[in-house]
């Protein structure tokens, strides 16, 4: 029951195979037996999900189901939802219940979707293998010494454990990528502008963008149909029209240009994840694709402009927190410059707090055409580059991560090599692209790997396309974890 | 040494809008403490601005007044700083791009020569769409601080003038003329005590002849155009002092405190804030549409300026009367409405009665012009009788003074009160001759050359026709028969 897909959950609601209530049931008793050595919820409220539950299954026995109606999902923490904790990862909010929901949280409640309950993450998602979490590590079910990438580390655990069908996550520089690579699952981040930012607590306002992780690319189509939409309260949402992005699921791939970036098959990539990349190319040219070198030059600078940019951004987002409305307050203080002082050096974590400093130092008197200036600068020649590389492709294929699921310590004290984690998928989030990773295969521990598929902008039903196509050809993403 | 002031101001104007720049909270004044604060304004987590068009349509309508560039993107960006009353640690305005640019405002200044004015122009620097904070109450929480969030995200157009002014004469004309003109085009409600016209003066002093300017120091939150005026006033005579005992002036922000008179430092430089702002990545650079602008011209309102002078052309006012009835918008459409009613001859009349009668009257009662108890059909009916002899000065007085206690129309009053002013001269001859067979005595010393009797005369008349006679119809009729 619990490794079936969204789309498999479905047929049996509707089916009357299963009722919500039950299916929910069966994920809370996993999460409930498996939780405890993952590590991937913060908080999961049964009485919440199956109350959920039972609205499904009642909006169904009226004949008022959508198509995913029932069907449970846990969301990251970062999403606030009305009447649960949210806590972003911190000890900042690690009291705050939301008074309102996410326009993504009202967007599954609309769809008639049970929440199982809100997913660990990187403190702030400030990470790349979910250690900076005030609710501790997450492990990967494929091996619980090891980190579950991150930031929406507890995310794509969950999924990848069997803990729920999918998860909404965020991605900032591959929040939503990297960890699916690392967990073998199937993640999609979408253009940016496609999905609100409303209730979603800012990382990096100008790069956050919410995406569904699922098994399936399939799945991934269907979520992102919910997800995805015009809301007039995030200035920066795309007002489209609504689109299946399911549409071209079962289009063959003949004449499909994938370019492959020179950069990204470099010096870095070596070992088992080139060779199952190497292999995923072969496997797309069995399948009647075509490839094409491209280049994208400027793509070795985006970690440098990234870590500018996003400090920058997360900086003054964060400033919010400082005990005054909510949140955690220092139980001893003198003055006020002394409990903002305590409240944000006891609320906030290491990574978040020298992210901070980052943010202030790049944007202050003197430093901030030199850094803020230059890297804004470096993200449109970046932008450049993928404009150029899609006159003679129309996707772009590369790992998502340089290496596999590392061991949980094994780079928490160097930043810099953390960082370096996120080196294929930043690129993305700098020019606002869509991006989306999903299995292609395994190392010689048994570890999994993870493909990119890079779009041009609002390609995303294409890109599902193209990893549904190649779903169907491999089984790379049906594989699970023995618990 | 002579000494010459420089001043600019930076005057913070609350917009009329219904709902706050980023947030669909209301902005009405004096709600209990944080009722119309909501997620966006106390900054709860996740939560995101979107721009208020009614702000930035106000913005345009003082950008199209002022004659300045109005700029076709301009940019919101973050004044990062922590204070309580500022929930999200930074506050949304504009800086590098603002959405105003130049412009300036003629005021009017008293000349060498008294009882003349001259005409100075003002260059404007900028003016910028922002947030207000909220507010903390230091009162009634023992040792511990308030916050109230109503206020917080309520718009602004903070408008920075060039250090154009000399005097604080100069600034509270110029402050005065600003407030017009926003109050005028409906950007701003111009409510000082609630604080939607609040005025930052920046001053500082240089020995006359001298090109550069000397060290500034900038009076914030003036309030009222009187402390305006003390508060200059006291921070020159205390910079020229300071400079003459050998000190040197140190840039600082300072507080005039009214009880006082005095100003006193709050921060100096040293201390200053660096507030990295940079461009709100959740707000897309605002682009003012061609269309929209030409919109909010057509519906642009005649301003002061332009109606002072049609005043003077058209109607032969003085720039005295006209730059008064062009003080305020409601006064100005009085003007015009009853001169509508009463006829453009009368101008002169019209505006005799609402500067002195109409405008003294409202004083004492401390009314503003909209609830005068008097509307223009009133006042245009009373000068219409002044017009054409019915009433005379005094008698309109009375009859304007039943309209302001007790209401109605003018001709109803007179009949009612019998004010009407009697021109038969029938009538007035009878009275006469019954006052010359009353006074023989009178008669007899007007005779004899006693001027005085006549005037005596007069007044048995007056009195006798209970001041309703025609006095310029008796002094004709009782010449004549005393010189037959």
């Amino acid at each position: 029951m619990t490794q079936h897909t969204i789309k498999e959950l479905a047929d049996l609601l509707a089916s009357g195979q299963s009722s919500s209530v039950e299916l929910c049931q069966d994920y809370l008793g996993r999460i409930a037996a498996h939780n405890p050595d993952i590590n991937a919820f913060i908080t999961v409220d049964p009485d919440r999900t199956l109350a959920d539950a039972r609205a499904a299954d009642a909006l169904r026995a009226a004949g008022n189901a959508g198509p995913l109606t029932g069907v449970p999902i846990a969301h990251k923490d970062i999403f606030c939802a009305e009447g649960w904790l949210t806590t972003c990862g911190s000890k900042m909010l690690a009291n705050f219940v939301s008074p309102y929901d996410a326009h993504v949280i009202s967007q599954f409640k609309a769809a008639g979707m049970p929440t199982l309950g809100k997913t660990n993450m990187d403190e702030f998602a400030m990470g790349s293998s979910n250690e900076t979490s005030y609710f501790g590590p997450v492990k990967n079910p494929w091996d619980t010494a090891r980190v579950p990438g991150g930031s929406s580390g507890g995310s794509a655990a969950c999924v990848a454990a069997g803990l729920a069908p999918a998860a909404t996550g965020t991605d900032t520089g591959g929040s939503i990528r990297q960890p699916a690579a690392l967990c073998g699952i199937t993640g999609l981040k979408p253009t940016y502008g496609v999905v609100s930012r409303y209730g979603m607590i800012a990382f990096a306002s100008s790069l956050d963008q919410g995406g569904p992780m699922a098994r399936t690319a399939e799945d991934c189509a269907l979520l992102l149909n919910v997800m995805a939409g015009f809301d007039r309260r995030d200035s920066t949402s795309l007002e489209r029209d609504k689109e299946d992005y399911g549409r071209d699921l079962a289009k063959p791939l003949a004449g499909l240009r994938i370019g492959l970036p020179r950069e990204f098959f470099g010096a870095g990539l070596t070992g088992d994840t080139a060779k199952a990349v190497q292999a995923a190319i072969e496997q797309f040219r069995t399948l009647g694709a075509t490839t094409v070198e491209v280049s994208l030059p400027n793509s070795g600078l985006s970690v440098a402009a990234y870590y500018v940019i996003a400090p920058a951004e997360a900086s003054s987002n964060l400033s919010r927190f400082d005990g005054v409305r909510y949140g955690y307050r220092t139980p001893d203080y003198g003055d006020l410059t002394d409990m903002y002082e305590k409240s944000r050096a006891e609320g906030f974590g290491a990574e978040v707090k020298r992210r901070i400093l980052i943010g202030t130092y790049v944007l202050s008197h003197g430093y901030y055409d030199a850094y803020y200036i230059q890297a804004q600068k470096l993200r449109r020649l970046i932008a450049q580059d993928f404009a150029e590389a899609y006159r003679q492709c129309d996707v772009i294929l590369g790992p998502t991560a340089p290496t596999t699921a590392f061991k949980l310590g094994e780079k928490a004290d160097d930043p810099v090599q953390m960082y370096l984690s996120d080196i294929y998928t930043i690129a993305v989030n700098l020019a606002g692209l869509p991006g989306m990773s999903l299995p292609c295969g395994f190392d010689s521990q048994g570890l999994p790997i993870g493909m990119q598929l890079i779009g041009d902008y609002f390609a995303e039903a294409r890109m599902l396309n193209v990893a549904h196509q190649y779903q169907l050809a491999t089984d790379w993403h049906a594989r699970t974890p023995a618990l | 040494m002579q000494w010459e002031t420089v001043i600019g101001l930076e005057v913070h104007t609350q917009l009329t809008t219904r709902s706050k720049i980023f947030s669909g909270a209301s902005t009405a004044f004096g709600a209990e403490p944080n009722s119309q604060a909501c997620q966006v304004d106390i900054a709860l987590p996740g939560v995101l601005p979107v721009l208020n068009k009614g702000a930035v349509e106000r913005a345009i309508k003082f950008g199209l007044a002022i004659g300045a560039k109005l700029n076709r993107v301009n940019v919101f960006a973050r004044k990062n700083y922590f204070y309580p009353d500022l929930p999200k640690g930074y506050q949304i305005s504009q800086f590098e791009l603002p959405i105003v640019e130049g412009g300036s405002i003629d005021i009017q200044v008293p000349s060498e020569q008294a009882g003349q004015a001259e005409t100075k122009t003002v260059r404007l620097t900028r003016a910028h769409l922002e947030e207000d904070a909220g507010k903390s109450l230091h009162e009634d929480f023992h040792g511990m601080t308030g916050i109230d969030l109503n206020r917080a995200g309520t718009p602004l157009l903070e408008i920075v003038s060039e250090p154009d002014m000399r005097s604080a004469k100069e600034a509270v004309a110029y402050a005065r003329a600003l407030h017009t003109l926003v109050t005028w085009i409906g950007t701003c409600d111009g409510n000082m005590q609630e604080g939607s016209f609040r005025v930052d003066a920046n001053v500082s002093v240089r020995p006359k002849g001298q090109q550069e300017f000397g060290t500034r120091r900038e009076i914030k939150n003036l309030n009222s155009f009187r402390f305006l005026e003390q508060a200059i006033d006291y921070e020159v005579r205390w910079q020229i002092e300071q400079i003459e005992d050998g000190h040197k002036i140190v840039q600082a922000t300072v507080l005039f405190d009214p009880d006082t008179g005095e100003t006193r430092m709050m921060r100096t430089k040293e201390d200053a804030h660096d507030y990295r702002y940079f461009p709100d990545p959740d707000l897309l650079p605002v682009k003012l549409e061609e269309d929209w602008i030409e919109q909010v011209r057509a519906a642009m309102p005649e301003l002061p300026a332009a109606m002072r002078a049609r005043f003077q052309r058209d109607y032969g006012l003085s720039a005295y009367d006209a730059a008064g009835l062009t003080s305020q918008r409601e006064l100005a459409v009085f003007f015009t409405d009853t001169l509508a009613l009463a006829g453009e001859a009368n101008a002169k009349l019209v505006a005799n009665w609402l500067q002195g009668e109409l405008s003294a009257s409202l004083n004492r009662d401390e009314k503003g012009i909209g609830a005068a108890p008097i509307g223009p059909a009133q006042l245009a009916g009373l000068v219409r009788r002044i017009a054409d002899g019915t009433l005379s000065n005094k008698l309109a007085k009375q009859v304007f003074e039943v309209m302001w206690t007790e209401g109605g129309e003018p001709d109803a009053i007179i009949e009612a009160k019998g004010l009407k002013q009697m021109s038969d001269s029938g009538a007035i001859e009878k009275i006469i001759d019954e006052v010359l067979a009353g006074n023989p005595k009178s008669v007899e010393e007007f005779r004899a050359g006693k001027e005085k009797a006549f005037n005596a005369l007069v007044g048995q008349v007056m009195k006798a026709t209970k001041g309703k006679a025609n006095p310029a119809q008796v002094n004709e009729l009782l010449k004549t028969k005393l010189a037959g």
